[in-house]
């Protein structure tokens, strides 16, 4: 691990280079185990693929002491610490109606739209980051038959649910918005809901796999398609 | 007991201190660009420091009272009128039922803010008040204050007519020197080109909003291709690939894959977001134990600044 400065009340502590399911799960242990310790000290936790920021109030505590508390819980964090998250299923549409994208990524990667519908579902993925935009959760890894740049050209309106992919990594759009990502299908299961108890259905951490549905279940389960 | 919004202004948004704890659902913290102008608005009518206020970007904002109200506007000048009359920002105000309420456009700065005693009622989403547009989070629905909207405020009982004495209060400028504690990709950024960002003027561009102000001056390129998205702090210096620095403010996206250099001190963000497009800046590289020590140092300061009452 590698702590850095991150401004004048915040420290970024870098676990790897690289993201890996065994390294998100560090991250989430040592935001959770930083969490208590803390206490009225933290301000703000922002967990990422293979780092975790500190935000913390400059007038109860400073970098050193946050540092060396971040250093304490890494030591502590153990094997058990690897838990595997909660296992949460998405189901999705998949179809070229629903995903405009569909086609044309089979032609670049020289499969199947069945084919690329396959590889995406059949495979668990790992809640690496939030971001970008509120319940913008980015799941990853994208198997490598499917994996597919962005968009030369972003799109001014991906429709909430669109599934997607973007290189190696993929998810859920949870609000209508702009964006460059690769549609391959559509979810009814809402990402985002501000007036929820619980407003997402994943946090970084959880496991995910996505399952195929029939049109009409989609559309029974409030899906549209326009 | 409410004001009725007879025209929004450019930019009018209810704020209280912020959205904190929501990164993990990628929410930002928005809150006032310049919160030390929004608390003594709070201070000056003996609110409580997370009360609910306006914050009013470029001014042009007229109000109705269709109650009393005690009210008190701070932060960037602007000129105030109420049926006509002209008055002062920094002070306790009485707005009479029936009375329309009239902030100008700012002349020095570009954020003032209107605080009502008692703040203003809102819902809290997330645990605020504050808006965030680009997320569609807080204030009334999501969104600036529009014409027709109506802001409520509890009925209490009045202050005393109080001011922020005239050598006591912040003043705004053209220019900021922005102190920066260097950190996150620094090593990645060459020695000359950082000397270079450190001896410059940098200009305000006109793509300058509440997420970032983009500034324009000599580039500064950073070796490393590619990185992981990663958490952005308040004021975090971040520089896309055609090196013209972005600092990041309120509402800055929680995560992002740019390359940053440190993070500006949260205290001269305020600085920065009363400036305009075509203001300038320099830097200044301070340690994080001088950044420390001036935040904890102004923040005694802040409340060393006395409200007292209007003299006769």
């Amino acid at each position: 691990m590698k702590l850095q400065s991150a401004g004048e009340s915040a420290i970024i502590a870098y676990l790897s280079e690289t993201s890996s399911p065994e390294v998100s799960a560090q991250v989430q242990a040592l935001g959770k185990a930083l969490r208590p310790e803390m206490g009225t000290t933290l301000i703000d936790l922002t967990p990422s693929y293979a780092s975790l920021l500190i935000s913390f109030d400059p007038l109860q505590t400073d970098h050193f002491q946050v540092g060396e508390l971040t250093r304490a819980c890494f030591a502590d964090l153990d094997a058990q610490t690897l838990s595997s998250g909660r296992l949460i299923e998405i189901p999705v549409f998949y179809h070229p109606d629903a995903g405009e994208d569909l086609l044309d990524l089979g032609q670049a990667k020289g499969l199947a739209w069945e084919k690329i519908v396959a590889i995406h579902s059949e495979q668990e993925y790992r809640v690496y980051a939030i971001g970008f935009a509120p319940g913008f959760a980015y799941l990853g890894d994208v198997d490598e038959r499917i994996a597919a740049p962005r968009r030369k050209t972003p799109r001014q309106r991906v429709p909430r649910g669109a599934v997607a992919i973007a290189d190696r990594q993929t998810a859920v759009y949870p609000a209508e918005s702009p964006g460059g990502w690769n549609l391959i299908g559509r979810s009814p299961l809402k990402m985002f809901d501000p007036g929820a108890p619980e407003p997402m259905p994943v946090v970084v951490g959880d496991r995910v796999r996505f399952r195929p549905m029939k049109r009409e279940d989609f559309l029974n389960a409030g899906g549209t398609l326009r | 007991m409410s004001l009725l919004v007879k025209q929004p202004g450019l930019l009018s948004l209810l704020h209280d201190r912020g959205r904190f704890g929501q990164a993990k659902l990628g929410l930002t913290a928005g809150g006032p660009a310049d919160p030390l102008a929004a608390n003594l608005a709070n201070r000056l009518l003996a609110n409580d420091a997370n009360a609910t206020l306006l914050e009013v970007s470029f001014g042009g904002l007229l109000l109705l009272a269709q109650q009393d109200a005690q009210i008190a506007i701070t932060g960037a000048k602007l000129p105030i009128t109420i049926d006509g009359q002209a008055k002062d920002q920094w002070r306790v105000l009485t707005l009479r039922r029936g009375e329309t309420l009239e902030l100008g456009f700012s002349e020095l700065g570009c954020r003032s803010y209107l605080a009502v005693r008692g703040g203003f009622s809102v819902k809290p989403t997330f645990g605020s008040t504050s808006t965030v547009v680009r997320e569609g989070i807080g204030g009334l629905n999501g969104g600036k204050l529009g014409a027709g909207d109506v802001l409520d405020f509890p009925k209490l009982e009045p202050v005393d007519f109080c001011w922020l004495p005239p050598q006591q209060r912040p003043t705004y400028h053209k220019q900021a020197i922005l102190r920066v504690v260097l950190g996150y990709q620094v090593d990645d950024f060459s020695s000359l080109d950082q000397q270079r960002f450190f001896s410059s003027e940098y200009q305000v561009s006109d793509r300058c909003d509440r997420m970032g102000y983009r500034l324009d001056g000599p580039p500064i390129p950073c070796s490393r291709t590619g990185m992981l998205s990663e958490g952005i702090t308040l004021g975090a210096i971040q520089v896309p690939a055609d090196g013209q620095p972005i600092v990041l403010l309120h509402d800055r996206q929680t995560i992002g894959g740019y390359p940053k250099l440190g993070a500006v001190l949260s205290i001269d963000c305020s600085s920065l977001a009363q400036l305009r497009p075509g203001n300038s800046v320099h830097f200044l590289a301070v340690t994080p134990e001088d950044a420390h020590n001036a935040v904890n140092l102004a923040h005694v300061f802040e409340r060393s600044r006395r409200i007292e009452a209007v003299p006769r």
